[in-house]
Order: structure tokens, then C-alpha cells, then sequence
């Protein structure tokens, strides 16, 4: 079939090169999988609980595009307790299908034809296509291992142009577990606040900090709640990706605009997700400190692990990845992936499909039973080793 | 809770050395941590939680409210570990509410529990009265559930 009749904006974004690596996985036979982004718990009882109740009470129907003012007043509630910022559920919140579908109605919402958007990698996969289907410029700003990945302002203004608008965030960090020390957070809110440009900061991983270190928003900053579109969701701290569900807070003339867009395409988030949200928020704080706390364990054992097998691998505060460096094996990302895969059955991600300065590292996520990280890391230091 | 109890309260038969590792502190470290919580009795023992259903299924387990009139000094102490002292009796627990000790038996058969309850229990002076009740079926003990759900299936890589 000729592939001209697909747009060329379209066809001329790359493949996801998570997605490559999941079919060469998908052909395989008794993987240990360290590649999956998301929880391996599954969603807390009392949540899907309260999903069943709703459909027996029969909540079938649509809600407010915004989202049901019942669950936007326990979000406001929530980022006030949590982020220290106050959103009004009236008109600066917007419950969305996922933080995806924030992040897309943000940049489309927001981006002029060539408008210029800075994001840090090695980021989440979707950011570079997003801003590009929503007709922006991805510019990406590398960050360093030897920062453990956090961003430092002076390479924003490296990368700063006239038509740079809107500065994109997320910490901690898929794939890198990075997050921002306060310091050095005050001065890329500076930095947004000195070029008048918008940030989105997607913050789904907040709750997942480790050893008490507390978690800070930039929206929280002084001055920046009015230039700041902070995003947020339920799949990893409540363990609900399937759900689709999440959230956006900001100025109530970004939320109009990306409620205009939504309400045309998805009218509104699914009711279900939406009830089953409310009692996450409300009652979901003491499963979610279980799962971080099991998280937390993990990550000890498998930064460990990986250290004494020869793998240098620091010990990530946020998220629930480690991206140790395997620049020692003298092998690429892809080549040490593959090989891994091959003679170990055991799946880990290259760190360059997170962008291309993640080559050195790759991804693996310790959202997965201890027993099969205990299994994987041993086979990962049996493969260095030969 | 002290993430140490934790990982014991959830599988005590884990080896040292993953207890360390998760934990990040060394080995001899945790051994000695260990080794203070058995001393000092927080750890008082260490055992298998067995599906009883599988095993054993003819032993019947009794669950007993027992009213009891409390002693001017010691109050319901005496009696409590008087109870406790039986080897049938597997839980004592002081309650508060309309009766006051709650006996757990297991015995062989509904006759073993019978006659402890009669012969045993029921003739200790303090003792008011007795309530028995016995246990059905078992959905979930010591935080385990009895039936075992499949895992729902996960894709193997995901962004």
C-alpha cells in the first residue's frame, strides 16, 4: 500500500525504538523483563473496589469535560497538601486520558507552527513526537552522568533561541530516576521566568522519592504557578496505568484552551477512572507508601547488585528505574540490550531510545518481583563477566 | 514499621544476604540487628503459614468468647495465662466488648474440642461461660490470601 496518502507530519516520526525492542522481545520465550515501565502491583483493592461500586450505582455516563467537579476538588486538595500549590477545581484543573493526553492538549494548546520547546533527555519517549505532531521543534538538552542525570540551567540558556516558548520537565525522570535539587530548580524557574516561557512539568513520578527526600515543584516556585502547567496522573504512584487517568493543573486560560481541544477529541475522561481516582486520592496514601516502600527495597538490591558485578550504577532517588553504565563492556546500549537478550534471556532498554545521550546506559525498571530481579541481576553479572 | 520486621514479617526465610542488600546495610549488620530483636523477644518465632485446607483438612479449629471474672489483683492475667497454658489452645487475646478472653482452638476433631472445652475450660473457677463457634473456611490468614490468582499478564516492554 503507498504510503503517501499518510500525512507527512506523521510519516516522518521515527519509530519508538522501545517499541523495536518490544517486538525482538515479544518473539522470545521465558524473558525476564527489567524493560517494563509501569507497576507490577496491581491496582490496590480498595480502588478497583470503589470502580465496582460506581458501576453497580450505575455512574455510566459522561462527565464535565474538565472532569467531575468531585474529583477536580479532591486533585486541588491533593496538590495543595502535596505540591503546595492551590489550583481552583472551577477552572484551573483538567482530568485527562492519562498524563499522554495532558502533555499533547499542553503543546497543542501552546505551540505556533516552529515554536521551539526545550525538554531534557534522556526523557520519556513520547516528548520529542509530541511537540513535533503538535507542530512545535523538539530541542533537547542533554543531561550528564555525572549529575545523575538532574538538568543544570546553564545548558537551557545554551539551547535558548528567539523562538524558544515552552520548557518541558519531569522529575524524577524516566528513564534515570534524576530529580532536581532545589537550588538548581530555582534557577531554571529563573531561567523560564527571565525568557517568558511556559513550563510543563510532569510530575507523575513525584510520589515515588526515596529515604524521606522531599519532592518539590516548580509550580510551587514563587512567581512561576502563573507560567507553570503542572501534570499529573495516577498510574504509577496508585499503580493504575490501565486506567488511563490523569490531570492537569495551570492558569485558567491554558486549562480553557486544552479543555477546547479535549472536549472536540475526547469529551472526557472515563467515568469509571474517574470515580476509581477520587478514592485513590482521598483514601490511597497508605498502599501507595507499601509499594514505594517495597520500591525503595528493591532499588537498594538491585543498585547493589549491579555495583559489585562491575557495573557502575548510582543510586537513583526517584522513579522506579535504575540506568547503570555499561560503557565498560565496551559494548553500545543496543549491542549490550540485544546480546543480554540473546544469551541471557533478559530484557533491559538501550538508553538511547530515551535519546541519543543515553548511549553508555541502559534502562532497567525494578518495577518487578523481587524474586526476578534477584534471578536477572545474576544473570547480568554473569554476562559482564565473560 | 522498621523495614527489617517488614521483610521478615513477609518471608522469614529469606537469606541474610538479600535482607542486607535490600536493606543497603552489610550483612554482619543485619545479622546482629537479628540476633537483638530474638534476644529481646520482639522476634518470637519463626513459622510456616500452611493452607490448612490442603493440609490437615479434617482438624477443626474453634473460636471461643469466654466471660470471666476478673480478680482483684491481676484482674483477668491469671486466667488468661491459665488458658494459654493449654496446648490445644492456640490464641488468647483480651478483648474489649461483651465478653472478655478470645480462645482459639485447634483440635483433631470436633469431639477433641468438645471435650477440652468441657472438661478443660469450662470448669476453671473464673469462668462465666463459653461461646463456641468454628471456623467455616478460611479466605485469608496472616495477611496471605487461601486462593492463589494468576498474575494478569503484563507486556514485556513498555516506555
Amino acid at each position: 500500500m503507498s504510503s503517501s496518502r499518510i500525512a507527512d507530519h506523521v510519516r516522518n516520526i521515527p519509530r519508538s525504538g522501545i517499541r523495536d525492542f518490544f517486538e525482538i522481545v515479544q518473539s522470545m520465550k521465558d524473558v525476564i523483563s527489567l524493560g517494563i515501565g509501569e507497576p507490577d502491583f496491581v491496582t490496590p483493592w480498595h480502588i478497583r473496589e470503589a470502580a465496582v461500586y460506581s458501576l453497580e450505582k450505575g455512574k455510566t455516563g459522561y462527565t464535565s469535560n474538565l472532569g467531575s467537579p468531585r474529583l477536580r476538588r479532591s486533585i486541588a486538595a491533593y496538590v495543595e497538601k502535596h505540591f503546595s500549590v492551590s489550583y481552583n477545581p472551577h477552572d484551573e484543573i483538567i482530568v485527562t486520558v492519562g498524563v499522554s493526553e495532558a502533555i499533547d492538549l499542553a503543546l497543542r494548546a501552546l505551540l505556533n507552527p516552529g515554536d521551539e520547546v526545550l525538554y531534557h533527555e534522556p526523557c520519556y519517549v513520547s516528548y520529542g513526537p509530541s511537540i513535533r505532531l503538535a507542530g512545535g521543534v523538539p530541542v533537547p538538552v542533554a543531561t550528564r552522568g555525572e549529575d545523575e542525570f538532574s538538568l543544570r540551567a546553564a545548558d537551557l540558556e545554551k539551547a535558548l533561541t528567539k523562538k524558544t516558548r515552552v520548557l518541558m520537565l519531569n522529575f524524577p525522570t524516566n528513564p534515570t530516576g534524576a530529580v532536581m535539587p532545589l537550588e538548581e530548580l530555582k534557577k531554571v524557574a529563573a531561567f523560564a521566568a527571565k525568557h517568558d516561557l511556559v513550563v510543563l512539568t510532569d510530575e507523575i513520578y513525584s510520589e515515588l522519592t526515596y529515604d524521606e527526600l522531599p519532592h518539590h515543584s516548580i509550580a510551587a516556585l514563587p512567581g512561576m504557578k502563573e507560567r507553570t502547567v503542572f501534570l499529573h496522573g495516577f498510574s504509577k504512584a496508585f499503580a493504575m496505568t490501565g486506567w488511563r487517568i490523569g490531570y492537569a493543573c495551570g492558569p485558567a486560560d491554558i486549562i480553557e484552551a486544552m479543555m477546547k481541544i479535549h472536549q472536540y477529541s475526547m469529551l472526557c475522561a472515563p467515568i469509571m477512572a474517574q470515580e476509581a481516582a477520587v478514592e485513590a486520592l482521598e483514601r490511597g496514601t497508605r498502599s501507595m507508601e507499601r509499594m514505594r516502600e517495597e520500591y525503595r527495597l528493591r532499588r537498594n538490591f538491585i543498585v547493589s547488585s549491579l555495583n559489585e558485578a562491575g557495573i557502575p550504577c548510582h543510586l537513583p532517588k526517584g522513579a522506579f528505574y535504575v540506568f547503570p553504565d555499561i560503557r565498560g563492556t565496551g559494548l553500545t546500549s543496543r549491542e549490550f540490550s540485544l546480546k543480554l537478550l540473546e544469551t541471557k534471556n533478559v530484557a533491559v532498554v538501550p538508553g538511547t531510545a530515551f535519546g541519543t545521550c543515553g548511549e553508555g546506559y541502559v534502562r532497567c525498571s525494578y518495577a518487578t518481583a523481587m524474586d526476578q530481579i534477584k534471578i536477572a541481576v545474576e544473570r547480568i553479572a554473569d554476562f559482564v563477566k565473560k | 514499621m522498621d523495614s527489617l520486621i517488614r521483610l521478615l514479617r513477609q518471608n522469614s526465610a529469606i537469606p541474610r544476604a538479600d535482607l542486607a542488600r535490600q536493606l543497603g546495610q552489610s550483612e554482619e549488620e543485619v545479622a546482629a540487628k537479628i540476633a537483638k530483636l530474638e534476644s529481646d523477644g520482639t522476634i518470637l518465632g519463626y513459622q510456616a503459614v500452611i493452607n490448612r485446607e490442603k493440609y490437615d483438612a479434617d482438624a477443626v479449629t474453634a473460636v471461643i468468647e469466654v466471660r470471666v471474672t476478673p480478680e482483684r489483683e491481676g484482674g483477668f492475667d491469671r486466667t488468661a495465662n491459665r488458658i494459654a497454658g493449654f496446648e490445644e489452645v492456640e490464641s488468647v487475646y483480651l478483648m474489649s466488648g461483651g465478653y472478655d478472653l478470645l480462645v482459639i482452638v485447634d483440635g483433631r476433631s470436633l469431639r477433641e474440642v468438645a471435650s477440652f472445652v468441657a472438661d478443660k475450660l469450662s470448669t476453671i473457677e473464673a469462668v462465666q461461660s463459653c461461646a463456641t463457634r468454628f471456623r467455616l473456611k478460611t479466605y485469608k490468614e496472616n495477611g496471605l490470601l487461601h486462593a492463589v490468582e494468576e498474575a494478569p499478564e503484563r507486556l514485556a516492554v513498555t516506555p
